[in-house]
C-alpha cells in the first residue's frame, strides 16, 4: 500500500500549492498515472478520499489520466506502444526495448477556488 | 453576509445589485471563482529530492550502496550474513534493515561484528529515502559498502530511490519462476537479479532458464547470478560484483 504515502505527499503538494497561490479549496485534481507505473489508479482515488479528509482536499474530485505505455525498440529503432512491461515489440516480437513512456506519477493541475 | 458591501442579505431586500450567481454569492468581473493552476509536480519528487541528497552524501564517503528487495523470506539476511562474513576483512561494512517491526535481522548482522541500524517503517510497506538519509547520519561508513535490506515486498519498494548505486532483486527458488512478470516494476527497477537458495533446485521444479528469460523480458539488460547462501555455490561472483563496484568509486 505505498499508494497511502503517495497520496500523503499529494496532499503536502496540496497545502504548499495553497500557501503559495492562495487557494481554500480544491474542486478537481488531475493526476496522471502512466500505464506501466507502479500505482493502482483505483487505490490511488481511495487513499486521496481517505488522507484528503480535513484539508483543503477535501471532497474534491480526482481525475486520473492514464498516459499510454510506450517504449523504444533497438532492434526496429522505432517507437512502439507498450500495453504491458514483459510484451514483446509488435513489430518484431522481441525484448530489447526501452521504456520512454507510461511511468508518469504526477499532479498536472488543479481547480480550485 | 456579503462579502464586497458587509450587507446581510437575508434583510436586505433588492439588494441584489453586485449578488453574482457563482458559489460565494458574489461576481466580481473579470475575476473567475475557480482557477485552474498548473502543478507538473511529480509526486515522488520529494523523495527523490531526498535521495539526490544521500547520492552526494555517499559519492563524498566513497561509498557503495545497495538496496536489496524481495518478497519476504527470499534469504535476503542470510544472504547478507554469509556476505558480511566474506568482506568484512577487506573493506568497511554497514548495514541498513528495513523491517515493519522487530530488531530481529539487525541483531543477526550485529552478531558479524559490523554495524547495523534497524529502521522499523511500522504500517509502512518500504523504506524512503528521508528514512535512509537519516539512518545514514548515524554511520560512520567511508569508502565502503553499505547494504540497505529493504522491507521483503516486491511491490512497493520499486519506486523509492533511495540514492543507492544499484537494486539487487533477490529471489529464491522456493517461489514462482514467474515473479519477473508478475512484479514487473521492482525487476524492471533493478540492475542484478540474484536467484538464491540454489541448493535446493534438485528438489524443486524451478526451470531457471524461464525465470532468466521472464527477468530479461522486463528488463533487457539485468545482470543474473544464481547462488546459494548456504553451500556458497555461486557466491564468489557476487562478492567480485561488490569488489568491482567499489573499486568504480574509490
Amino acid at each position: 500500500m505505498h499508494e497511502m504515502s503517495l497520496t500523503l505527499s499529494m496532499i503536502q503538494i496540496v497545502e504548499q500549492e495553497a500557501a503559495k497561490q492562495a487557494f481554500s479549496r480544491v474542486k478537481v485534481m488531475r493526476l496522471e498515472i502512466g500505464e506501466l507505473s507502479h500505482v493502482e489508479p483505483e487505490c490511488m482515488a481511495f487513499c486521496f478520499e481517505a488522507v484528503a479528509k480535513g484539508t483543503a482536499a477535501e471532497g474534491s474530485e480526482l481525475e486520473i489520466i492514464r498516459t499510454p505505455g510506450e517504449a523504444w525498440c533497438l532492434t526496429c529503432d522505432m517507437t512502439i506502444a507498450l500495453a504491458a512491461r514483459y510484451d514483446p515489440c509488435p513489430q518484431c516480437g522481441g525484448h530489447k526495448l526501452q521504456i520512454s513512456g507510461g511511468e508518469e506519477l504526477r499532479i498536472k493541475d488543479m481547480e480550485v477556488e | 453576509m456579503c462579502t464586497i458591501c458587509g450587507c446581510g442579505e437575508s434583510e436586505v431586500k433588492g439588494h441584489g445589485h453586485h449578488h453574482g450567481k457563482g458559489e460565494a454569492g458574489v461576481s466580481v468581473p473579470g475575476m473567475s471563482q475557480t482557477r485552474i493552476i498548473e502543478i507538473e509536480q511529480d509526486i515522488l519528487g520529494k523523495n527523490d529530492a531526498y535521495a539526490q541528497t544521500n547520492r552526494l552524501h555517499f559519492a563524498e564517503r566513497r561509498t557503495f550502496v545497495l538496496n536489496l528487495v524481495s518478497s519476504p523470506g527470499s534469504g535476503k539476511t542470510s544472504l547478507l550474513v554469509r556476505t558480511v562474513e566474506a568482506l568484512k576483512a577487506m573493506m568497511p561494512i554497514a548495514v541498513i534493515e528495513g523491517d515493519q517491526q522487530t530488531e530481529n535481522d539487525a541483531e543477526r548482522i550485529r552478531q558479524t561484528g559490523v554495524t547495523a541500524i534497524q529502521v522499523n517503517t511500522g504500517k509502512g510497506c518500504h523504506l524512503d529515502a528521508h528514512m535512509v538519509g537519516q539512518a545514514a547520519e548515524h554511520l560512520n561508513l567511508h569508502g565502503g559498502v553499505l547494504f540497505i535490506e529493504n522491507v521483503g515486498n516486491l511491490v512497493c519498494p520499486a519506486g523509492f530511490d533511495l540514492g543507492e548505486a544499484h537494486k539487487v532483486v533477490i529471489l529464491s527458488v522456493t517461489e514462482g519462476e514467474d515473479k519477473p512478470i508478475k512484479y514487473p516494476n521492482m525487476f524492471a527497477a533493478a540492475d542484478l537479479m540474484i536467484i538464491s537458495k540454489s541448493d535446493l533446485l534438485p528438489h524443486l521444479r524451478f526451470d531457471v532458464g524461464k525465470c532468466r528469460d521472464y527477468a530479461r523480458k522486463v528488463n533487457p539488460q539485468i545482470k543474473i547470478m544464481v547462488l546459494s547462501s548456504e553451500s556458497g555455490d555461486g557466491t564468489e561472483a557476487w562478492y567480485d560484483w561488490i569488489k568491482t563496484g567499489l573499486r568504480g568509486i574509490s
